[in-house]
Protein backbone atom coordinates (compact mmCIF):
# COMPACT_ATOMS: atom_id res chain seq x y z
CA UNK A 1 0.00 0.00 0.00
CA UNK A 2 0.95 3.31 -1.02
CA UNK A 3 0.79 6.48 1.46
CA UNK A 4 1.16 10.11 0.17
CA UNK A 5 1.66 12.78 2.99
CA UNK A 6 1.13 16.31 1.97
CA UNK A 7 3.17 18.92 4.86
CA UNK A 8 1.91 22.48 4.44
CA UNK A 9 2.79 25.44 6.33
CA UNK A 10 0.06 26.68 8.41
CA UNK A 11 -2.12 29.75 7.83
CA UNK A 12 -0.28 32.96 8.96
CA UNK A 13 2.96 31.16 9.42
CA UNK A 14 5.77 32.95 7.21
CA UNK A 15 6.23 31.69 4.02
CA UNK A 16 9.52 33.11 2.39
CA UNK A 17 9.90 30.28 -0.31
CA UNK A 18 6.25 30.47 -1.47
CA UNK A 19 6.63 34.46 -1.57
CA UNK A 20 9.77 34.28 -3.77
CA UNK A 21 7.64 31.85 -6.11
CA UNK A 22 4.62 34.22 -5.98
CA UNK A 23 7.19 37.17 -7.18
CA UNK A 24 8.94 35.00 -9.72
CA UNK A 25 5.55 33.99 -11.20
CA UNK A 26 4.30 37.74 -11.64
CA UNK A 27 7.71 38.33 -13.43
CA UNK A 28 6.75 35.84 -16.16
CA UNK A 29 3.72 37.77 -16.67
CA UNK A 30 1.56 35.19 -15.03
CA UNK A 31 -0.85 38.09 -13.23
CA UNK A 32 -4.21 36.89 -10.86
CA UNK A 33 -1.83 34.61 -8.88
CA UNK A 34 -3.44 35.64 -5.43
CA UNK A 35 -0.50 33.92 -3.20
CA UNK A 36 1.21 31.02 -3.32
CA UNK A 37 2.77 28.79 -0.29
CA UNK A 38 4.80 25.97 -0.83
CA UNK A 39 4.91 22.62 1.01
CA UNK A 40 6.50 19.02 0.52
CA UNK A 41 5.43 15.72 -0.63
CA UNK A 42 6.27 12.63 1.55
CA UNK A 43 5.71 8.95 -0.28
CA UNK A 44 5.51 6.26 2.10
CA UNK A 45 4.85 2.20 0.68
CA UNK A 46 3.89 0.48 3.34
CA UNK A 47 4.38 -3.27 4.40
CA UNK A 48 0.62 -3.29 6.05
CA UNK A 49 -2.69 -3.66 3.40
CA UNK A 50 -4.99 -2.85 6.08
CA UNK A 51 -5.95 1.04 5.28
CA UNK A 52 -7.46 1.53 9.00
CA UNK A 53 -4.39 0.21 10.28
CA UNK A 54 -1.91 1.79 7.70
CA UNK A 55 -3.75 5.38 8.31
CA UNK A 56 -3.19 5.13 11.97
CA UNK A 57 0.18 4.27 11.86
CA UNK A 58 0.91 6.91 9.20
CA UNK A 59 -0.84 9.60 11.33
CA UNK A 60 1.78 8.55 14.20
CA UNK A 61 4.61 8.98 11.60
CA UNK A 62 3.18 12.56 10.70
CA UNK A 63 3.18 13.62 14.60
CA UNK A 64 6.20 12.46 15.67
CA UNK A 65 8.78 13.29 12.61
CA UNK A 66 7.43 13.76 9.10
CA UNK A 67 5.29 17.12 10.40
CA UNK A 68 6.25 19.82 12.59
CA UNK A 69 3.34 20.76 13.93
CA UNK A 70 3.93 23.62 15.68
CA UNK A 71 4.02 25.89 12.07
CA UNK A 72 2.57 22.59 10.01
CA UNK A 73 -0.56 21.13 8.36
CA UNK A 74 -0.70 17.38 7.34
CA UNK A 75 -2.90 15.37 5.17
CA UNK A 76 -2.47 11.53 4.16
CA UNK A 77 -4.30 10.05 1.58
CA UNK A 78 -3.59 6.78 0.00
CA UNK A 79 -2.49 6.06 -3.53
CA UNK B 1 34.53 21.55 35.57
CA UNK B 2 33.65 19.30 32.55
CA UNK B 3 31.04 19.66 29.40
CA UNK B 4 30.57 17.33 27.13
CA UNK B 5 29.86 18.40 23.56
CA UNK B 6 27.22 16.16 21.75
CA UNK B 7 27.94 15.28 18.11
CA UNK B 8 25.43 14.43 14.98
CA UNK B 9 26.75 13.26 11.51
CA UNK B 10 26.76 16.50 10.24
CA UNK B 11 28.08 18.49 13.39
CA UNK B 12 30.88 21.12 12.11
CA UNK B 13 31.29 23.63 15.16
CA UNK B 14 32.08 21.48 17.75
CA UNK B 15 36.28 22.28 17.83
CA UNK B 16 35.40 26.20 17.77
CA UNK B 17 33.19 25.20 20.73
CA UNK B 18 35.64 23.53 22.42
CA UNK B 19 37.99 26.09 22.15
CA UNK B 20 36.15 28.79 23.66
CA UNK B 21 35.32 26.25 26.32
CA UNK B 22 39.06 25.14 27.32
CA UNK B 23 39.51 29.12 26.97
CA UNK B 24 37.19 29.63 29.73
CA UNK B 25 38.91 26.63 31.26
CA UNK B 26 36.50 23.82 31.17
CA UNK B 27 37.64 20.26 30.29
CA UNK B 28 35.64 19.19 27.14
CA UNK B 29 34.51 15.39 26.37
CA UNK B 30 32.24 14.08 23.30
CA UNK B 31 29.30 11.99 22.99
CA UNK B 32 28.24 10.45 19.82
CA UNK B 33 24.10 11.12 18.50
CA UNK B 34 23.90 6.80 18.50
CA UNK B 35 24.86 6.67 22.41
CA UNK B 36 22.43 6.35 25.20
CA UNK B 37 24.49 7.43 27.95
CA UNK B 38 25.83 10.87 28.27
CA UNK B 39 29.66 11.21 30.49
CA UNK B 40 28.87 12.84 33.87
CA UNK B 41 29.14 16.40 33.50
CA UNK B 42 28.26 19.92 34.82
CA UNK B 43 27.39 21.13 31.46
CA UNK B 44 25.50 19.34 27.97
CA UNK B 45 26.37 21.30 24.75
CA UNK B 46 24.85 21.31 21.11
CA UNK B 47 27.13 22.54 18.77
CA UNK B 48 25.83 24.23 15.24
CA UNK B 49 26.18 22.36 11.95
CA UNK B 50 23.42 20.79 9.42
CA UNK B 51 23.32 17.79 11.35
CA UNK B 52 22.16 14.93 9.05
CA UNK B 53 22.15 17.46 6.06
CA UNK B 54 19.03 19.25 7.19
CA UNK B 55 16.76 16.58 5.72
CA UNK B 56 12.94 16.88 6.31
CA UNK B 57 13.53 20.29 8.65
CA UNK B 58 17.00 21.84 10.46
CA UNK B 59 17.47 19.36 13.30
CA UNK B 60 14.70 16.95 12.64
CA UNK B 61 16.22 13.64 12.98
CA UNK B 62 19.10 14.82 15.23
CA UNK B 63 15.81 15.71 17.53
CA UNK B 64 14.89 11.73 17.40
CA UNK B 65 18.52 10.21 18.07
CA UNK B 66 19.09 7.88 20.77
CA UNK B 67 20.99 10.16 22.70
CA UNK B 68 18.26 12.74 23.03
CA UNK B 69 17.08 10.63 25.95
CA UNK B 70 19.67 11.39 27.59
CA UNK B 71 20.00 15.16 27.30
CA UNK B 72 16.18 15.59 27.58
CA UNK B 73 16.50 13.24 30.89
CA UNK B 74 19.70 15.19 31.77
CA UNK B 75 17.42 18.44 31.45
CA UNK B 76 15.06 17.52 33.53
CA UNK B 77 17.51 16.68 36.15
CA UNK B 78 18.17 20.29 36.17
CA UNK B 79 22.02 19.66 34.48
CA UNK B 80 22.42 23.66 31.94
CA UNK B 81 21.68 22.90 28.29
CA UNK B 82 23.68 25.01 25.96
CA UNK B 83 22.61 24.56 21.77
CA UNK B 84 23.79 26.95 19.54
CA UNK B 85 22.53 27.32 15.94
CA UNK B 86 21.61 23.96 15.02
CA UNK B 87 21.71 22.78 18.35
CA UNK B 88 18.79 25.07 19.09
CA UNK B 89 17.08 24.17 16.65
CA UNK B 90 17.85 20.05 17.61
CA UNK B 91 16.25 21.60 21.03
CA UNK B 92 13.42 22.83 19.43
CA UNK B 93 12.65 20.22 17.38
CA UNK B 94 13.16 17.61 20.13
CA UNK B 95 10.45 19.69 22.47
CA UNK B 96 12.91 21.29 24.99
CA UNK B 97 12.29 25.21 23.59
CA UNK B 98 8.93 26.24 22.32
CA UNK B 99 8.26 27.66 19.31
CA UNK B 100 9.94 26.84 15.68
CA UNK B 101 12.68 28.11 13.10
CA UNK B 102 11.95 28.55 9.82
CA UNK B 103 13.91 29.90 7.04
CA UNK B 104 15.58 33.30 6.71
CA UNK B 105 12.90 35.89 5.94
CA UNK B 106 15.21 37.17 3.40
CA UNK B 107 16.01 33.56 1.74
CA UNK B 108 19.81 33.72 2.06
CA UNK B 109 22.20 32.18 4.47
CA UNK B 110 22.99 35.04 6.53
CA UNK B 111 27.22 35.03 7.73
CA UNK B 112 27.47 38.41 9.19
CA UNK B 113 28.57 39.74 12.81
CA UNK B 114 25.04 40.91 14.73
CA UNK B 115 24.91 42.51 17.88
CA UNK B 116 22.87 41.02 20.89
CA UNK B 117 21.67 42.69 23.79
CA UNK B 118 21.60 40.12 26.96
CA UNK B 119 18.10 40.41 28.03
CA UNK B 120 17.97 39.30 31.71
CA UNK B 121 20.95 37.12 33.04
CA UNK B 122 20.62 33.29 34.09
CA UNK B 123 23.01 29.99 34.97
CA UNK B 124 24.06 30.22 31.19
CA UNK B 125 24.94 33.86 30.73
CA UNK B 126 28.14 33.75 32.38
CA UNK B 127 29.86 37.25 33.32
CA UNK B 128 27.29 39.22 30.96
CA UNK B 129 25.43 41.51 32.56
CA UNK B 130 21.51 42.57 31.56
CA UNK B 131 21.44 45.25 28.64
CA UNK B 132 25.53 44.67 27.57
CA UNK B 133 25.51 44.38 23.85
CA UNK B 134 28.44 41.95 23.02
CA UNK B 135 29.45 41.60 19.12
CA UNK B 136 29.17 37.81 17.91
CA UNK B 137 28.54 35.98 14.42
CA UNK B 138 25.91 34.63 12.75
CA UNK B 139 26.09 31.69 9.99
CA UNK B 140 22.46 29.95 9.45
CA UNK B 141 19.88 29.73 6.48
CA UNK B 142 16.93 28.39 8.86
CA UNK B 143 17.35 31.03 12.18
CA UNK B 144 14.08 32.68 11.52
CA UNK B 145 12.48 32.01 14.91
CA UNK B 146 9.09 31.72 15.13
CA UNK B 147 6.37 32.33 18.08
CA UNK B 148 2.45 32.28 17.48
CA UNK B 149 1.37 35.30 19.20
CA UNK B 150 0.00 33.34 21.77
CA UNK B 151 3.98 31.92 22.93
CA UNK B 152 5.70 35.32 22.31
CA UNK B 153 3.66 37.16 24.85
CA UNK B 154 3.87 34.08 27.42
CA UNK B 155 8.11 34.83 26.55
CA UNK B 156 7.94 38.27 27.09
CA UNK B 157 5.52 37.82 29.83
CA UNK B 158 7.88 35.20 31.53
CA UNK B 159 10.68 36.89 30.62
CA UNK B 160 12.53 34.18 28.63
CA UNK B 161 13.87 35.89 25.82
CA UNK B 162 17.87 36.04 26.63
CA UNK B 163 19.15 37.37 23.90
CA UNK B 164 17.91 39.56 21.12
CA UNK B 165 19.04 41.42 17.85
CA UNK B 166 19.70 45.16 18.44
CA UNK B 167 20.63 47.72 15.64
CA UNK B 168 24.25 47.15 14.38
CA UNK B 169 23.95 50.33 12.64
CA UNK B 170 22.21 47.77 9.12
CA UNK B 171 19.07 48.54 9.83
CA UNK B 172 17.08 46.27 12.72
CA UNK B 173 20.21 44.34 12.85
CA UNK B 174 17.74 41.35 12.58
CA UNK B 175 19.38 38.79 10.47
CA UNK B 176 17.05 36.55 9.44
CA UNK B 177 13.30 38.26 10.42
CA UNK B 178 12.63 36.51 14.00
CA UNK B 179 9.68 37.21 15.85
CA UNK B 180 10.22 39.97 18.21
CA UNK B 181 14.00 40.01 18.00
CA UNK B 182 14.83 36.79 19.48
CA UNK B 183 18.10 35.38 18.99
CA UNK B 184 18.09 33.28 22.03
CA UNK B 185 15.29 31.59 24.91
CA UNK B 186 15.51 29.52 27.77
CA UNK B 187 13.32 27.26 28.95
CA UNK B 188 10.99 27.44 31.97
CA UNK B 189 12.92 25.95 34.69
CA UNK B 190 16.13 28.44 33.45
CA UNK B 191 18.11 25.73 32.68
CA UNK B 192 18.31 25.49 28.52
CA UNK B 193 19.25 27.86 26.62
CA UNK B 194 18.94 27.90 23.25
CA UNK B 195 20.89 30.41 20.48
CA UNK B 196 20.86 31.54 16.50
CA UNK B 197 24.24 32.74 17.11
CA UNK B 198 27.66 31.83 17.80
CA UNK B 199 29.02 33.00 20.87
CA UNK B 200 32.23 30.43 20.55
CA UNK B 201 33.15 32.03 17.47
CA UNK B 202 33.97 35.74 19.18
CA UNK B 203 36.02 34.49 22.40
CA UNK B 204 39.58 34.24 21.08
CA UNK B 205 42.53 35.40 18.65
CA UNK B 206 41.93 35.89 14.81
CA UNK B 207 37.93 36.34 15.35
CA UNK B 208 36.48 39.26 14.63
CA UNK B 209 35.66 39.60 19.04
CA UNK B 210 36.51 38.44 22.06
CA UNK B 211 32.72 39.97 23.71
CA UNK B 212 31.48 36.34 24.10
CA UNK B 213 34.85 34.86 26.20
CA UNK B 214 32.62 36.23 29.81
CA UNK B 215 29.60 34.45 28.80
CA UNK B 216 31.84 31.28 28.79
CA UNK B 217 34.05 32.48 31.53
CA UNK B 218 31.34 33.05 33.77
CA UNK B 219 29.69 29.87 32.79
CA UNK B 220 32.27 27.63 33.75
CA UNK B 221 33.10 29.97 36.98
CA UNK B 222 29.74 29.24 38.21
CA UNK B 223 29.54 24.94 37.60
CA UNK B 224 33.02 24.36 38.79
Amino acid sequence: MKARVHVTLKDGVLDPQGKAIHRALETLGFAGVRDARQGKVIDLELACADEAGAKEQVDRMCRQLLANTVIEDYTIEFV
Amino acid sequence: MKAVLVLFPGTNRETDMADALRRAGADVVTAWHRDRELPAADLVVLPGGFSHGDYLRCGAMAARAPVMAAIVECAARGVPVLGVCNGFQILIEAGLLPGALLKNAGLRFVCRTVHLRLERRCRLSGYLDVGDIIRVPVAHGDGNYFADPDLARRLEGEDRVVFRYVPDGRGTGNPNGSTGDIAGIINEAGNVLGMMPHPEDATGPRQQSRDALPLFQGIVASLS
